[in-house]
């Protein structure tokens, strides 16, 4: 009976009361639509436009975009070498993190939150100045590379054509070690103590339990992190943009997807293919996003 | 570490209330010996984080020609650190605190209208079943997986058609949505805010906006924090976004002022300012830094609610 009651209590509260969630919720909305929803459904339709070189005026052209993109060697010139970052960059610096989080977590360590502080302190660098800074790290003008060298007896020259990307690498590791580890030890924190007991019951040591209890359990933190990840990877710009100016022979207009957009309209003018080359590497990203998620969650179950 | 977790209780998780008590007792049956080597090695990983900052400081203090005469991490003949920071600041007649200003009151609408409308949604989405809520959460969602920088241009397109482009509000607008502070929020306010206190408000007869405002919002504010702290380091260090929607360089933020300057090294007519950018460079960093030391407490509380909900 009284279970009854709460049920129709329940019905009748929420056709009034709950609709007010939407007021609460519409503000929010209202911007999300002009800075989200309306750029997207901007960007759509330009890419299905051409300019007229000479007459002036948008034609449409349907998909021809989409098919110049797709063969565009420079487009992929760019995708490619994003994918090739996110393969090296994005283990190492969840690597990392994870050995830097589960370091702090396990109590093994003097002074943890000295550690945890100053790991995380470079997120706290706006990525330009973090760039300028390794950019004249690197530089042989006042930087440290030419003193690493002569320490190691090496030659390695960062802002040179073989080791660019492994330049770019490191800067963004640097930024976002301190950052994914937070993401990791804040999982950590929240594993059950049961679970280290019942583990410890079993004769698990350190390096087994990290394995079978800790890793496991924050793999829903790994998941985001590395769809955080992949998504910051593909839209790679800033490092390449700015360390283009100190080394401007080696790194090209279309060096990464979102450079060639830039480039495409600021440069060239060129806003209804630039729209698409945004368009096609939303896609891809989104895509790969979405598999990581689907395996990730898979796993978990 | 107790930190942390006065924050997690008070977010209402048990498990960490019970895992307080015991640490706080000493009866932790896996308190584990220090470890040299793991410190050792930690301390590696530390020193690797921490040579580019102390490279910045040292450099702040160096004349132009000390810079370019003198090793990385030793100090110079003479130590310029105050005439460098006056040189910073009144270059060019003061742009660099124009440009502070921008900054400043970029990060002070942007972020601060960034968290109040994550805020606001996030506990609707939170505390009210209404029709169409999954819809807006599966939206918001999606929206953390489009690379931003893919709807720069696009945005940059069309806020030209509206004559937005070199105005404040080019930067401010796209600065006020943060979808994942959203989602830290939403995630934050359904285990901070109990159904039942909403309930006896109601009872009491309180409206659903009083009950927000007198009620709810202070419980909800160490998440508030942490929203807050990742939007300001987000407008802080906006460097896309400006870079195309501005030309005037009367309207840029420190991160685009600083790339200017450190362009004038190049080129023909090239000007290096080195000593200044360095400088201007460490003057930026300094306030982020010392926010995150002053509420530590919140952002590592924070994201931990962030992270319970997956």
């Amino acid at each position: 009976m009284s279970a009854l009651h709460t049920v129709s209590n329940r019905r009748r509260w929420w056709s009034h009361r709950e609709i007010r969630g939407w007021a609460f919720v519409a503000p929010f909305l209202v911007v999300f639509a002009l800075v989200f929803l309306a750029p997207i459904g901007y960007a759509f339709y330009l890419s299905l436009y051409r300019e007229q070189a000479f007459f002036g005026g948008n034609t449409f052209v349907g998909a021809a975009n989409y098919v110049d993109v797709v063969t565009d060697a420079r487009f992929w010139d760019g995708a490619v070498r994003v994918l090739e970052f996110f393969a090296i960059q994005v283990p190492i610096m969840l690597g990392l993190a994870l050995v830097a989080a589960l370091a702090i977590d396990s109590g093994r360590l003097r002074a943890p939150r000295t550690f945890r502080l100053v790991i995380f302190l470079p997120y706290a660098v706006p990525g330009v100045v973090a760039v300028l800074l390794w950019g004249y790290l690197y530089g042989t003008n006042f930087g440290l590379a030419g003193d690493v060298n002569d320490l190691l007896g090496t030659a390695i020259r960062p802002l040179s054509e073989r080791w660019m990307l492994t330049s770019i690498v490191n800067i963004v590791t640097w930024e976002f070690v301190g950052y994914n580890m937070l993401i990791f030890y804040s999982a950590l924190r929240t594993v059950p103590e049961d679970l280290y007991e019942a583990a410890a019951l079993d004769g698990a040591g350190p390096l087994r339990t990290v394995f079978s209890v800790k890793i496991p359990a924050i793999r829903g933190a790994i998941v985001i992190a590395t769809i955080f990840s992949i998504i910051g990877s593909f839209q790679l710009f800033n490092e390449p943009n700015i360390l283009r100016n100190l080394a401007p022979n080696l790194i090209d207009t279309h060096y990464t997807p979102n450079m060639y957009a830039y480039n495409l309209s600021f440069g060239g003018q060129q806003y209804n293919y630039s729209a698409t080359v945004a368009i096609v590497m939303g896609v891809i990203t989104a895509i790969i996003a979405y598999v990581v998620q689907l395996r990730g969650s898979r796993e978990a179950l | 570490m107790t930190v942390i977790q006065e924050g997690t209780v008070t977010a209402g998780n048990v498990v960490s209330a019970r895992r307080t008590r015991k640490v706080a007792a000493g009866i932790s049956p896996l308190r584990p010996r220090k470890s040299r080597l793991l410190t050792g090695l930690m301390l590696l990983y530390l020193v690797y984080t921490l040579v580019p900052l102390v490279w910045l400081v040292i450099s702040a203090t160096k004349t132009q020609s000390d810079l370019l005469s003198t090793s990385g991490l030793q100090f110079g003949h003479d130590f310029a650190l105050f005439s460098n920071i006056k040189e910073t600041l009144t270059y060019r007649n003061g742009i660099f605190l124009r440009w502070l200003g921008n900054t400043l009151l970029y990060v002070v609408v942007g972020a601060g209208g960034a968290t109040l409308l994550a805020t606001v949604a996030g506990y609707g989405l939170a505390k009210y079943r209404f029709p169409g809520r999954r819809v807006v959460f599966a939206v918001v969602l999606g929206a953390i997986a489009i690379p931003n920088t893919a709807l720069a241009v696009p945005t940059f397109l069309m806020f030209s058609d509206m004559g937005l482009t070199n105005t404040v509000w080019a930067i401010i607008v796209p600065s006020l949505v943060s979808p994942f502070g959203l989602y830290l929020m939403w995630v934050y306010a359904e285990q901070a805010v109990p159904q039942e206190l909403l309930e006896a408000a109601r009872i009491d007869g309180a409206g659903e906006f009083r009950i927000f405002w007198t009620v709810s919002l202070r419980l909800l504010a160490p998440g508030i924090v942490t929203v807050l702290l990742f939007a300001v380091v987000s407008t802080w260090n906006n460097y896309f976004l400006p870079l195309i929607m501005l030309s005037k360089p009367n309207l840029y933020p420190l991160t685009v002022g600083l790339t200017q300057w450190s362009n004038q090294a190049q080129g023909a007519g090239a000007d290096p300012i080195y000593n200044l950018v360095i400088t201007g460079s460490l003057l930026t960093i300094v306030p982020l830094v010392v926010v995150f030391f002053l509420l530590q407490r919140f952002w590592q509380s924070g994201l931990s609610a962030g992270s319970v909900k997956q």
